[in-house]
């Protein structure tokens, strides 16, 4: 399955971009898809991270991805 | 003509038009806006900063903004808010952030503003990156 993964502000700029379609095996977890990016881009990881799916705040790693899913990975905010 | 929602956040990538915000929150049983403007300054944490550059999930900003508008309801009863948050380049004494709200009376416009600034900043998707004169940081990140 495809999922989209949506990388913002430091973990943008670590990856050189900030939307990768990753080929997931059909169920994967965000931990996998975070494994994924890990992967192509050692060291992406290296803070704390917080994950959103479809727009929606996620608890837990081992939550399942359908396909067509946007997953975003949030490092720690500091607007205003 | 379409009524304005009572409560409403907008990301821009043009400047802020304060006067907009400030002046069209209030309805006529207000007898209080307290108005907050979070403007670009050319320091931070001792080092000289050139401009700040914002970026933001918008989507994820949307309705974690209208969750804080719902709170701020029950907390403070208030209703009638205006948010306005820059993306893009911010240049040194610009507005980054305004808040506009109106209500009733003065105790809850201003507990309401502080809350709605105090918790845009720990909660809303919106990052800020430092630009110096020989370098830059996201900030953020224990920083």
């Amino acid at each position: 399955m495809r999922v989209r993964a949506l990388l913002f502000a430091s973990l943008r700029e670590r990856a050189g971009a900030g939307e990768i379609d990753l080929e997931l095996p059909a169920g994967s977890s965000v931990d996998a898809a975070r494994d994924a990016l890990e992967a192509r881009h050692p060291g992406l990881f290296a803070g704390p991270v917080a994950t959103a799916v479809n727009g929606a705040h996620v608890r837990g790693a081992g939550a399942r991805l359908r396909e067509g899913d946007e997953i975003a990975f949030l490092p720690p905010v500091s607007g205003g | 003509m379409a009524e304005r929602p009572l409560a409403s956040f907008e990301l821009s990538a043009e400047p802020l038009n304060c006067g907009a915000i400030a002046g069209s929150v209030s309805s006529p049983s207000d007898g209080a806006v307290v108005f907050f403007v979070g403007v670009v300054r050319n320091e931070a944490r001792g080092r000289p900063v050139v401009r700040l550059e914002y970026e933001a999930y918008a989507r994820l900003a949307s309705s974690e903004m209208e969750r804080i508008f719902g709170e701020m309801r029950e907390r403070f009863g208030v209703e009638r808010v205006r948010v306005g948050h820059r993306t893009g380049i911010c240049g040194i004494g610009e507005p980054s952030v305004a808040i506009a709200v109106a209500a009733p009376h003065r105790a809850a416009a201003f507990d309401a503003c502080r809350y709605c600034i105090d918790e845009l900043k720990k909660r809303v998707p919106i990052w800020k990156k430092e630009i110096y004169a020989d370098g830059s940081a996201w900030i953020g990140e224990r920083s």
